[in-house]
């Protein structure tokens, strides 16, 4: 895979990449949303995609994980290239999906929503120590998934995805409508999984939140990666990003 | 001869009866209909003639090879089925982002053509297909005479709805299921294989009436016809218990058969209509249906 191995103009770093996206175009029916994303996720890495409302960013996700069908360009995950998979093939090659709405199924009960994604690959969590990372979820296993309050549910869609063995996770604004105590705690959660050896990309437009938790950060701007900051750089890069975002 | 309520209890309690027989036909097919409609978002028109081929199958299995009514029970519905995961594999996959109204359509014309395929072979006269031996004849309960084979298919379709239920509210396929009914996108970006789903759920309702039509064999002729005249009853039931409830489909199954009855006994004018009624009020005070969900 000699292509997924080039070095992204920038310093991304030597180690092949566990993701690498290169020329990535993709549709919402007619409508051409992303016109070329390249960026590579190195193994054990945290990287974001920041940008504004509509840049792309969670389009970006979908079409990794193969929700959004009409795509082109070369998605190499783990040596595959994933370009053409259906969504379920691309999820048991070991990648873990959060999206924006959480996706908490009401039918299921908590414990339903936690076991209800198949094990794709040995090594994921066990429960218990899911209940360890989030303890409040143990005391509303029997509760219905959508009685969760906001926070809840977003540990719960987290939690859903550490069993199964995958260990790239995508997570679509994670902290997204929610208090400052539980975006910490989310925070947290995402450094102990770090440490875990989890590989992860994070959508936000938080970038105060993302700047705690990230290696690394690609601006996306109208389907396109148009920059990218390391985090060890941000503070010389503030006004440059504060320009991209818009705040 | 003893009354209640003015009417002879034999009557009373014979009607009832019927009723309840027919609210297991009922419970069983708008079972079916539900699972279907819920996962696949169409409105199976099909699940009539389903359920006349399942007593056909019965039929033929017995005429032409033998085999008698127990095994029947369970190779119709297997037969069946497998129709049912052709029909989903060859025509529905196709329709699967299109409007409700190509898969009722699509139905509706395999109805058809399956109706008038039995119709041309075996007329429309009925064919005779006898009760089990060991379900023959019957036992009085001092209030009313209780034939043996009318008591196994309350119990038969009570026993499968409930185990039906059980499996999708209390399993992990049934987890799968209900997920896969709410946000199958979802449930495929977790590597479920939803379209396998969809197309064992197309087979298990299509089974599921194929086993109601044996159940129906003996007691209605088996006739080309038995599916069209009941699903159109079998629909104003679902409806009236809100499309896609599972435990609404039966509750309602069961209850609207006990109604029919009833309405025979004190005023049988009404009798073939009242369901009709009912759905018409229902619809008026809530339109998605008793134990449906707002969409």
């Amino acid at each position: 895979m000699p292509e997924a191995a080039v070095r992204v103009a920038g310093g991304a770093p030597a180690t092949a990449p566990l993701l690498a996206v290169r020329n990535l175009q993709a549709w919402y029916g007619e409508s051409h949303v992303l016109h070329g994303i390249d960026f590579d996720v190195a193994p054990g890495e945290v990287v974001t995609l920041l940008g504004r409302n509509g840049a792309g960013k969670t389009t970006t996700l979908r079409s990794i994980i193969g929700i959004l069908r009409k795509r082109t360009g070369s998605i190499v995950f783990d040596g595959r290239e994933t370009i053409r998979m259906a969504s379920r093939h691309i999820a048991q090659l070991g990648i873990g999906y959060v999206p924006e709405e959480r996706g908490i199924f009401s039918s299921l009960s908590v414990a339903e929503n936690l076991v209800l994604p198949p094990q794709v690959k040995p090594g994921g969590m066990t429960t218990e120590q899911i209940f360890t990372l989030f303890p409040n979820l143990r005391e509303r296993l029997s509760s219905q998934g959508t009685k969760l309050s906001g926070g809840e549910q977003q540990m719960l869609a987290i939690g859903r995805i550490l069993r199964t063995g995958a260990n790239l996770l995508l997570l679509d604004e994670p902290t997204e409508g929610l208090a400052p105590v539980i975006v910490e705690q989310i925070g947290r959660t995402i450094a102990r999984l770090k440490q875990d050896g989890f590989t992860i990309v994070l959508v936000e437009q938080n970038f105060r939140f993302a700047a705690t938790v990230a290696d690394r950060h690609y601006v996306v701007e109208q389907g396109r990666v148009v920059d990218m900051i390391r985090n060890d750089e941000l503070d010389a890069n503030i006004d440059k990003l504060h320009g991209y975002l818009g705040v | 001869m003893s009354e209640l309520l003015g009417v002879p209890s034999q009557v009373l309690f014979g009607q009832l009866l019927l009723g309840l027989i027919n609210g297991s036909f009922y419970a069983v097919l708008s079972l079916g209909l539900a699972i279907i409609f819920g996962l696949l978002n169409i409105i199976n028109f099909a699940h009539g003639a389903q359920y006349m081929m399942g007593a056909f199958v019965a039929w033929m299995l017995l005429q032409y090879a033998g085999v008698g009514y127990w095994w029947a029970l369970l190779a119709a519905p297997v037969v069946v089925g497998i129709t049912g995961v052709v029909i989903e594999r060859l025509l529905l996959a196709r329709l699967r982002n299109a409007d409700h109204l190509y898969g009722l359509l699509l139905t509706f014309g395999l109805a058809l053509i399956i109706q008038g395929i039995f119709r041309n072979e075996y007329g429309v006269s009925g064919l005779p297909y006898g009760i089990p031996p060991e379900l023959a004849g019957g036992r009085n309960l001092g209030f009313m005479f209780l034939p043996n084979y009318r008591a196994w298919v309350v119990l038969a379709s009570l026993t499968l709805c409930l185990a039906t239920w059980f499996v999708i509210e209390r399993t992990r396929l049934g987890a799968y299921l209900r997920a896969a009914t709410e946000n199958p996108t979802l449930v495929q970006a977790f590597g479920i294989n939803v379209p396998l789903l969809v197309t064992l759920t197309y087979g298990f309702g299509v089974a599921l009436a194929a086993f109601a039509g044996v159940l129906a064999a003996p007691i209605y002729s088996v006739n080309p016809n038995m599916g069209a005249d009941m699903i159109i009853v079998v629909f104003a039931v679902v409806v009236i218990g809100g499309m896609g409830s599972i435990l609404g489909s039966i509750v309602t199954g069961f209850a609207l058969g006990i109604v029919e009855g009833l309405t025979k006994v004190f005023y049988p004018e009404a009798s073939s209509t009242v369901i009709f009624v009912i759905m018409i009020l229902v619809l008026l005070v809530k339109p998605a249906g008793l134990f449906g969900r707002a969409a």
